[in-house]
């Protein structure tokens, strides 16, 4: 039986009077790969923010592995990639192996000093990204491609279930955006869970195997194919503005 | 040379005061300065001085010590640092005006004390720029007991620290207690500043928790060198600026600080000399290629 991870069922939330999310339904279930998209300010970091339980939803029930938002503890099961990893300050003197290591500083929990068998995790997580070569340099050294991988491993090196990236791309070359995406197929085979937040639609209906679709309410949750078959007027409708879907073939 | 520091008890007591805060000082300070919060050093030690001015009158006027000025700058320095963590989430947005509210708020007081007490004598200009006769054996101790403090508060919350100096909405998002850690910090430094206090003065305490970790910065890789590099920095101009200090009959604050600027400036050359020198070995290897 497919385990459940997020489930929605009818979650609003407001930021004061404006409504940023209303009456959302859906779940993410072990090994999807959602890519989720919509406009600016159409509620998707919102979205994550309920997920990683930084805000409570205004109504509705929110669960994560079955357990209401709220009360589950177990935070280190869901891995996170923040739009802002990639502004991080540049000149501060950390390696990557010190970086990584921070992933574990909640599940470790307080007193706890990093020990032999916590250091082989974060070498194993760093090199499931394919950046052991680097793991002495300072992190500020890397190209923004390379910082990102280390910005996932950090995530991973808890063992998370879900991992949530929130435009991960940006600021990434093409070239290395394909190997990005890449790196997240093998990811997903090893039975991590993806919700990828981006605003690379054309690319991303490659590899994710769902889209979700979102401005304030969900406008679309199914597959790629279908997504890419959508009319012009559509997506403009969803989005509130008019689009033109690039795909790329390779 | 160093037969006389160890013949005369204070300057015993001043040679391993400076030890101490040669160790404390840099250790915290790499937080402060990679946390871009260097000027809240300043602050806290212009509040200690308004704390020491404060047991000074007391003495003065009392005729007694009820009070040492030592431990009154150490309670004005912690909460002064109270009031700079209620500051910065008053002004969420503007988080650096904490320090120079209450750096100001530290002056006032400071000359407004002075000024009841009708001026002080030299025991202020040694808290102003440092002393090598100022440290008592009951200071010592003191001193001793907050490095011990600073240094086992480091030792636990290390991996938190560290990781909300690198990412504090990471720190937020994996369930750490930030805005505990971060006072934590806050209170840490503020112990820091008024141990530093005696020996390099009110004026120049911040430079001994930055200027080290400024050379430190230029070469070390990862953060762990970067505090064991900056400590090597701290513990070498504490110790050579006492002793000439001493014999040029200067306060050490000055020679301390001047130490570490050489060590910076350095530091600084002999980065570019040998990145130019392997560059040029690059450039002649890539000519015969």
């Amino acid at each position: 039986m497919v385990k459940t991870i997020v489930n929605m069922e009818n979650v609003s939330f407001h930021y004061g009077n404006r409504q940023a999310l209303s009456k959302i339904n859906f779940q993410i279930n072990e090994g999807d790969f959602i890519g989720l998209v919509g406009p600016n300010g159409g509620g998707k970091t919102t979205l994550i923010k309920l997920i990683l339980g930084l805000e409570k939803p205004s109504a509705g029930n929110l669960t994560l592995f079955g357990v209401p938002a709220q009360k589950y503890k177990q935070k280190s099961n869901i891995g996170y990639v923040s739009q802002k990893a990639n502004t991080f300050n540049r000149g501060f003197p950390a390696t990557v192996t010190e970086v990584v290591a921070m992933g574990l500083t909640a599940k470790l929990g307080y007193f706890k000093r990093v020990s032999k068998q916590v250091k082989v995790k974060v070498e194993e997580a760093i090199e499931q990204v394919g950046m052991s070569a680097y793991k002495n340099e300072n992190i500020g050294n890397l190209s923004g491609g390379q910082q990102q991988r280390i910005f996932i491993a950090r995530a991973l090196v808890s063992k998370p279930k879900l991992l949530i990236l929130d435009e991960p791309t940006v600021g990434v070359d093409a070239e290395n955006v394909e190997k990005f995406f890449d790196l997240l197929h093998d990811l997903n085979k090893q039975n991590i869970t993806l919700l990828l937040v981006t605003h690379d639609i054309g690319t991303m209906t490659h590899h994710a195997s769902q889209v979700v679709c979102l401005n304030k309410t969900l406008h679309f949750h199914g597959n790629p194919s279908t997504f890419e078959s959508l009319s012009k007027e559509q997506l403009s409708d969803f989005y509130g503005h008019p689009l033109n879907l690039v795909t790329h073939h390779h | 040379m160093l037969a006389n520091f160890f013949e005369y008890e204070f300057l015993r007591n001043t040679f391993f005061t400076g030890i101490i805060i040669g160790i404390i000082a840099p250790l915290l300070g790499t937080f402060v300065v990679v946390r871009r919060l260097s000027l809240i050093a300043d602050a806290l030690s212009h509040v200690t001085l308004a704390g020491i001015a404060f047991g000074l009158l007391l003495e003065k006027k009392t005729g007694t010590p009820l009070i040492t000025p030592f431990y009154s700058g150490l309670g004005f320095s912690v909460i002064g640092s109270i009031f700079i963590e209620r500051l910065r989430s008053v002004y969420s947005a503007f988080q650096e005006l904490a320090i120079p509210i209450i750096m100001s708020a530290g002056v006032g007081l400071s000359v407004i004390f002075i000024s009841i007490a009708n001026g002080f004598n030299t025991d202020l200009y040694n808290y102003l720029f440092g002393s090598v006769s100022a440290v008592s054996r009951q200071d010592l101790y003191s001193i001793f007991i907050i490095a011990i403090i600073v240094c086992a508060v480091i030792y636990l919350f290390y991996k938190e620290l560290f990781l909300l100096s690198f990412d504090e909405e990471h720190a937020n998002v994996t369930g750490i207690h930030a805005k505990m850690i971060h006072f934590i910090f806050i209170l840490l430094t503020a112990l820091v500043i008024a141990a530093s206090i005696r020996i390099v003065g009110v004026l120049l305490v911040s430079s001994l928790m930055t200027l080290p970790v400024a050379a430190s910065i230029r070469i070390a890789k990862g953060f762990k060198q970067t505090v064991i590099y900056a400590i090597i920095y701290g513990e070498a101009s504490v110790i050579l600026g006492l002793i000439s200090g001493y014999y040029l009959e200067i306060p050490p604050g000055g020679t301390i600080v001047m130490l570490l600027i050489i060590l910076l400036i350095a530091t600084i050359l002999s980065k570019k000399v040998i990145s130019y020198l392997t560059g040029r070995k690059h450039r002649v290897r890539d000519e015969v290629i």
